[in-house]
């Protein structure tokens, strides 16, 4: 979390905040469904990095996705949008 | 050099928004503000003015634009009217709450329906709760000079918040009147460039306003109200330093008239306290003790000040241009709500005047003071709000 204020006095006049990874906390365990890549079906197009909303999914040097599972909300929007159907959704507990 | 011209209100406050160097203006017309963003288009087109002149889509994108430029670090300014503000209203609490110095020229208008392009309080004061500073003027002078202290204390440190600088339409906007403009040089030794807490920056980024949880908001708005305190106190020293150098000065917070020895005193916001001037020489030479404070700002409310006043008098008489359905003139209210717990308390009436643009002349307000009169020789408000020049 950002709240770092003991005290009135050292706060700014309005919110402000640096862009920094998870500031909000890991908001993995949000995720109710758990999206897996079969890197064999995957072509690397690159959809699923482009439109992850929560820039979870980090480019890999060939082009292949890694989803970082620790800000992963699980929305599912990159097993939608894969070509391929090279992401699938799984229930967090199977 | 100083120049003295001759120009309506509206017009004024473009001069007002160019003596500034403002350097953005979104602009949307409405009816009777329009004429402030056609004179500035004007400056901008002839090159007098060295501004980005943004033609938006709607008042709300105005404010929003004037928030982004001023959370970039430059001055904004834009105007509105009525119906343009209360489409401004969301946008507005942001504008506060992001602690953003934008002045913005509030032509008072109507609210419809019955639809109407006339004269009253009822936007501006709609607004009232929005974190705004609101000033009121009573004639074209006050109107630029207003413009130029709105600058200096909404950009002070212990305030950043934005002003309006309300302005009755048509009495004001569109009447022609003498105003002294100072020499440019001598209002850019008063009003220095805006110099931001924090500024936009793409390569320092961060998050300008953003969420806040219930562990912080409090205090965040604390220190609004902590913001509105400062403004009390300062704008009665950037009136008087302001009217040291160009020779203006409006009383600070309250434009007071004949109050020393008065019995009753007239409380008015806008022209209305020109006319009242009027009505109390008329009155004092007929030997009654009468007084005028004009409200020049509503928000900060001059608590303090309407307190002092009230130990010296009998009777308050309140004339508000505007009506809080299901209660009361603002004025009443709030004047009321100064003096309770204090004890020894002079005698207030509300009148409900001149809605919809209804002229409210001296005449108007002799009748007011001379009704105010008779209750106080009575000792006792027949009634607590009354509606002035009301058809039966």
């Amino acid at each position: 979390m950002v709240a770092v204020h003991k005290s009135r006095k050292d706060m700014p006049l309005t919110p402000l905040s640096s862009p920094t990874l998870g500031s909000m906390g890991k908001t993995g365990y949000w995720r109710t469904f758990r999206p897996e890549v079969d890197y064999s079906k995957c072509t690397r197009c690159t959809l699923c990095w482009i439109y992850c909303p929560d820039a979870a999914i980090e480019r890999r040097e060939d082009d292949s996705p890694k989803i970082d599972y620790d800000y992963c909300k699980g929305c599912g929007i990159c097993a939608n949008e894969c070509p391929v159907k090279a992401i699938t959704m799984h229930r967090e507990e199977e | 050099m100083a120049k003295v011209i001759i120009d309506t209100a509206n017009h004024i406050a473009g001069y007002g928004a160019k003596a500034a160097r403002v350097q953005v203006v979104p602009a949307y017309p409405i009816t009777p503000q329009t004429t402030i963003v056609e004179k500035i288009a004007e400056f901008v087109e002839k090159g007098e003015m060295d501004a980005e002149y943004i033609r938006v889509e709607s008042e709300h994108s105005a404010m929003v634009a004037c928030i982004g430029a001023a959370a970039a670090g430059v001055r904004a300014f834009t105007a509105t009217s009525a119906h343009g503000l209360a489409l401004m209203h969301e946008a507005l609490h942001w504008a506060s709450g992001s602690r953003l110095p934008i002045v913005m020229a509030v032509v008072n208008r109507a609210m419809g329906p019955g639809w109407n392009i006339w004269p009253d309080f009822s936007d501006s004061l709609s607004q009232r709760d929005t974190g705004w500073i609101q000033f009121y003027c009573a004639d074209n002078q006050e109107v630029f000079d207003t413009i130029i202290q709105a600058y200096k204390l909404c950009e002070n440190e212990e305030v950043f918040l934005p002003a309006m600088v309300c302005l009755e339409g048509f009495i004001l906007s569109h009447t022609y009147m003498p105003v002294k403009i100072p020499d440019q040089r001598e209002i850019d030794d008063f009003l220095p460039p805006y110099n931001s807490g924090w500024i936009l920056d793409v390569d320092r980024p961060y998050s300008h306003a953003n969420l806040v949880s219930p562990d912080f908001y409090m205090e965040f708005r604390y220190m609004i109200q902590e913001a509105m305190e400062s403004a009390k106190q300062l704008i009665p020293r950037i009136d008087k330093e302001y009217g040291e150098r160009f020779g203006f000065e409006y009383g600070g917070l309250i434009e007071k008239y004949q109050c020393e020895d008065a019995d009753l005193v007239l409380v008015t916001m806008g022209t209305m306290g020109s006319e009242a001037k009027i009505t109390v020489d008329n009155l004092r030479r007929d030997g009654l003790k009468v007084g005028s404070a004009r409200v020049r700002v509503y928000r900060p409310f001059p608590r303090e000040e309407i307190q002092k006043l009230a130990e010296q008098v009998q009777m308050i008489a309140t004339i508000d241009r505007h009506i809080s359905f299901g209660m009361e003139g603002f004025l009443a209210t709030e004047i009321q709500a100064s003096l309770y717990n204090r004890g020894d308390l002079p005698l207030v009436a509300g009148f409900i005047a001149g809605l919809g643009g209804r002229d409210v002349t001296f005449k108007t307000i002799e009748k007011i003071a001379k009704k105010s009169l008779k209750w106080m020789r009575e000792g006792g408000v027949e009634k607590i709000t009354e509606w002035v020049d009301l058809k039966e």
